[in-house]
């Protein structure tokens, strides 16, 4: 029942709870409770939206960081995790396989905003061994949603 | 410009109405800002892997005719899928056709079965071609009333006492277009029971079989002692969303294929081979968007449903497709004058019920394959509308 609410909040957050209940025939009260109990667990961690910040002239810088890190005893990479993530630049951190280890998106106002956290904040982390940083060009698309030129094909408007 | 021509068209043609809603299209494309819950397709687009299957052929050179039953491969998926599906075992070699549309499935299956003035028994309401195929392959449409009291279903007896020598088959199509109405096991056992009584065929047009909510889909050959007298037609426009490929099938005895077959070579000579290309596709990776696609348009259909009762237009719970018929009786105004006047004065276009037969009269169809944010805005006006009616 919960995994029905949270795939339409996921895809709309702003559907209401009222809304909800008359998409999945569940109970208002029951909805709103369900909501309120998986904000309270962070099972929804926040509602938020997907914006192009071109279209208002905003300059964003963001780059995708390949972090090599060498692993701690007891702790893994769970702690060298920590240090990054509690930097608010990096919006998002993934433990991946493969060559490198630790994957850390960061976004700023400028391209030296973003150099200066990985030269100053990252790279001096001790357990750190080496950074690769790809700035982004172009978002083509972002959450499932494309962000330029979506097809918008009209129907005809009566068919029988 | 042929007026001294006489009978410019011909009896046959002259018989059949125009479609219902002529007068609609007109007044429709002068206006702007029109919600449209008068359409009868899906708002997806088709699958992106599906399309990007069927660009693909086109890059690689698929641009001839296929064999006339459609492409092997085609009918072995087909096949593979009615088995798996409903345990049902057609050849791929002689008990398949592939069809423009389930629309082209349903004129041949007519023409090859009906002798001039054979009788079909089909429900009313019902989708607006199958009277006129009848008509136009030489039969004569027999109409049964259905209900909303009984769920728009065919009643076994009612069909039974239209029975009569001339009667060839009864042609139905659930879950239906324009009710949403699906038929129970129980009722449709019923109706074999007739079929197989009076020794009838049955033209099942099973278009929007994949698009039930909370009940299952009784394919009508799985039912006892009926596979060898059943024409089967599916398609993929709805499921799939491919409304705009034509393609569709027919999955029947070896003799009524056959004879289908005869018609569509000389008339069709295979369906458009990129759409059976994609059609693959479908078959082969297309179950998982079918499911998604069914999850969001049950939401809507609870949106609409709800919308409809709550203003006051009294709406039976459609179990399939994506219409939803509410009552308008209590607005005093017949189909086409409701219709016509929310058109003009609110911008929601709906389709009259009368389009699809006589039972019609008194609903409308309301399309849900629509976004939710325009069924809240078409609920809304409609809302507005039946107030200022009624005061």
């Amino acid at each position: 029942m919960i995994n029905e609410i949270l795939r339409i909040l996921e895809n709309d957050a702003r559907t209401t709870p009222k809304q909800i209940s008359t998409m999945t025939s569940i109970p208002l009260n029951e909805v709103a409770k369900l909501i309120k109990q998986a904000e309270k667990d962070r099972t929804i961690l926040k509602y938020k939206t997907i914006i192009n910040w071109d279209k208002v002239g905003e300059e964003q810088v963001s780059a995708l960081i390949e972090v090599k890190v060498a692993p701690q005893r007891d702790v893994g990479f769970d702690a060298v995790a920590e240090r990054i993530y509690r930097f608010p630049q990096a919006r998002s951190v993934y433990l991946l396989s493969g060559a490198y280890d630790l994957l850390v998106v960061v976004t700023g106002k400028t391209m030296h905003e973003v150099a200066d956290f990985v030269s100053q904040k990252l790279a001096p982390i001790e357990e750190v061994q080496g950074t690769v940083t790809h700035f982004m060009l172009k978002r083509y698309k972002e959450d499932g949603e494309i962000l330029e030129g979506k097809e918008k094909v009209k129907r005809q408007p009566v068919i029988l | 410009m042929s007026t001294k021509m006489r009978n410019t068209s011909s009896q046959r043609v002259n018989q059949i109405a125009p479609s219902g809603i002529r007068k609609f299209f007109d007044l429709l494309a002068s206006m702007e800002g029109v919600i449209s819950l008068g359409v009868g397709e899906p708002d997806f687009t088709t699958p992106w892997h599906i399309r990007e299957a069927a660009i693909y052929s086109l890059e690689k050179g698929y641009t001839m005719y296929t064999s006339n039953s459609g492409m092997p491969e085609l009918r072995r998926e087909l096949s593979r899928y009615l088995k798996e599906r409903y345990n049902l075992s057609y050849d791929p070699d002689t008990e398949l056709l592939i069809t423009v549309g389930v629309s082209e499935a349903l004129d041949l299956a007519t023409r090859a079965v009906l002798d001039p003035g054979d009788e079909v028994i089909m429900p009313d309401p019902c989708y607006v071609s199958y009277s006129p195929c009848v008509t136009l392959a030489g039969g004569i449409p027999i109409m049964v009333p259905t209900h909303e009291e009984n769920n728009f279903e065919l009643n076994a007896a009612d069909i039974e006492a239209r029975v009569t020598s001339k009667t060839k088959a009864i042609l139905i199509g659930y879950p239906s277009n324009p009710t949403g109405a699906v038929m129970s096991k129980e009722k449709l056992l019923r109706l074999a029971e007739v079929a197989q009584r009076h020794q009838l065929l049955v033209i099942s047009d099973e278009i929007y079989a994949r698009l039930v909510y909370g009940v299952k889909h009784t394919c009508f050959a799985t039912l006892p002692e009926m596979k060898e007298s059943t024409v089967l037609l599916g398609g993929f426009s709805k499921a799939y969303a491919m409304t705009g490929w034509r393609i569709g099938y027919a999955a029947a005895s070896k003799e009524i294929i056959a004879a289908m077959t005869k018609i569509h070579q000389y008339t069709i000579m295979c369906a458009p081979t990129m759409a059976q290309v994609a059609a693959i596709e479908a078959l082969k990776s297309g179950e998982s968007s079918v499911l998604e696609m069914v999850e969001d348009y049950n939401r809507r259909r609870l949106v609409m449903v709800k919308g409809l009762n709550d203003l006051g237009l009294r709406c039976f719970e459609p179990k399939g497709a994506f219409y939803a018929f509410p009552s308008i009786k209590a607005t005093g105004m017949t189909s086409e004058e409701f219709a016509e006047k929310l058109l003009v004065e609110e911008k929601v276009a709906v389709v009259p019920g009368n389009a699809f037969g006589q039972c019609g009269e008194g609903y409308v169809r309301c399309c849900y394959a629509t976004s939710l944010a325009e069924i809240e805005e078409a609920l809304l006006r409609m809302g507005r509308f039946v107030k200022k009616c009624k005061k």
